[in-house]
């Protein structure tokens, strides 16, 4: 698990929407289209900028759904690395600002 | 089943408007031979009240969101509207003659993340565009307007509408979307009036010219798939329905009257009397759409194309029933595989009548790209 702190933020060239409790994701620079399960959206949700991703992971992941906090925190440092490798979620060591169109 | 197939489908299931198509205005820069509106301002929705519908639809869960008219381009707040809807976070394709955008409009499109927009061509002819548009150099600053959008990496598909006037063209169309770098689609769609003037279908090509759009692989993808003979059809089939109009898609128009297609006139309910999750949820009407399966069809349940037909309940709803045939999918059928509808057999053709008034469009283009 690493230590430092990970910041998250949504792109603003993402169009999302809850569908049954998942939610779909589409980057509109490439179109490529994502469900994510129902941890993932909890991630996606909580991926305001400024609330560390270890922070989310505790209080909405560990909170919400029985699973082991170190391996809560691998899953959700994977899947964050691979949103972010689609554009889809921006990462980084320092709080971001909000990605909302302009 | 792709993933946008699964999703279609289960918003299908749930009942969910996955997809909406909103024009903004019905006022035009442009008089196209073949509209199918009324261009006068009777009373479009203002800023604060589009707002206030981009709000609800997202709560009602709509994920993909066409803007079209009409221009949209002619509505001062069309930015405003587009910025509000993608900090809602929906998917955002814009339909436009694109003759009002420039380097900058580009530019503020690809910084709102749209998605596509769809441009109309009638010929790779300056002089054919224009005549259809009636609006001189149309073709130029049309062609200039893809050329910034492309500069900016966005997505662009050229829609060319085929009438008589254009019908060879669109192998030329083809060419120079590709010239491009964009999209294309084939539209052969020429609609009734809203008044119900079907004057303009006279301009609708005619339907032995289909075989050979249907024989261009360049168009349809597998000929020999496409124009295969259709296949008896299946119980589950049967227990089918036509299309997602008022199951996952609707329409509204700018005076705030929802429908369950763009092509689809039947009225639901207004937007500025009733929530839209009520109408989409309760009115009567929409219910009605959404109950029609393909064995409830007075003579399209017994026709051998009834499992492969693009049969369109709006267009069969023009003619006169929800529950009856159209005529112009029936042609398409017909053109498409040389076997009969049971729609011609009851009236003893052998092949389709020639241009009627009755007619309607041949092919539909679905709003978006979200399977029934």
């Amino acid at each position: 698990m690493s230590e430092a702190c990970i910041y998250i933020s949504r792109s603003s060239a993402i169009a999302a929407r809850a569908l049954a409790g998942e939610m779909m994701v589409m980057n509109s620079a490439d179109s490529t289209f994502f469900t994510l399960n129902e941890v993932a959206t909890a991630i996606f949700q909580a991926a305001d900028g400024h609330t560390p991703l270890q922070e989310i992971v505790r209080d909405r992941i560990c909170e919400q759904f029985d699973v082991d906090p170190e391996q809560a925190q691998a899953d959700a440092e994977e899947f964050v690395a691979e949103l972010s490798g689609h554009g889809i979620l921006l990462v980084s060591n320092q709080p971001l600002p909000s990605e909302t169109p302009r | 089943m792709s993933l946008m197939t699964e999703v279609g489908q289960k918003a299908f299931n749930l009942g969910v408007p996955l997809a909406v198509h909103m024009d903004v205005t019905y006022r035009c820069n442009e008089r196209c031979v073949h509209c199918y509106l009324d261009h006068d301002d009777h009373g479009e929705m203002t800023t604060a009240e589009i707002k206030d519908v981009l709000d609800q639809l997202a709560e009602a869960g709509v994920f993909f969101i066409t803007f079209s008219g009409g221009e949209v381009f002619l509505r001062r707040d069309f930015f405003e509207i587009v910025e509000y809807a993608r900090r809602l976070m929906f998917n955002v394709k814009i339909k436009t003659n694109a003759v009002m955008i420039h380097a900058k409009e580009a530019r503020r499109i690809r910084e709102l993340g749209v998605d596509t927009i769809q441009i109309s061509v009638y010929s790779h002819r300056p002089e054919v565009h224009d005549a259809i548009t009636k609006l001189p150099h149309s073709f130029e600053r049309t062609i200039k307007a893809i050329r910034f959008l492309r500069a900016q990496g966005l997505r662009v598909t050229i829609a060319n509408v085929l009438m008589t006037s254009n019908s060879s063209d669109h192998s030329g169309v083809q060419n120079l979307a590709a010239e491009l770098g964009v999209q294309y689609t084939l539209d052969p769609t020429i609609t009734p009036m809203m008044d119900g003037d079907t004057s303009v279908l006279s301009l609708r090509i005619p339907g032995e010219e289909l075989p050979e759009i249907f024989a261009n692989p360049a168009l349809v993808g597998n000929q020999e798939e496409f124009c295969a003979p259709p296949k008896p059809p299946s119980e589950e089939d049967l227990e089918g329905y036509s299309c997602s109009a008022g199951h996952s898609f609707c329409y509204i128009s700018p005076y705030g009257d929802v429908f369950p297609c763009v092509q689809f006139p039947l009225p639901t309910g207004n937007i500025r009397q009733q929530k839209f999750l009520d109408i989409w949820n309760y009115s009567p009407e929409m219910k009605e759409v959404r109950s029609i399966q393909a064995k409830d069809l007075t003579v399209c349940s017994s026709c051998s194309h009834v499992s492969s037909c693009s049969r369109c309940p709006g267009l069969a709803y023009m003619e006169g029933s929800m529950r009856g045939p159209s005529t112009a999918d029936c042609e398409k059928s017909f053109y498409r595989t040389g076997v009969p509808t049971a729609n011609m057999l009851r009236q003893g053709l052998s092949k389709p009548r020639s241009i009627s008034g009755n007619s309607a469009p041949l092919i539909q283009i679905r709003p978006i790209a979200v399977p029934a």
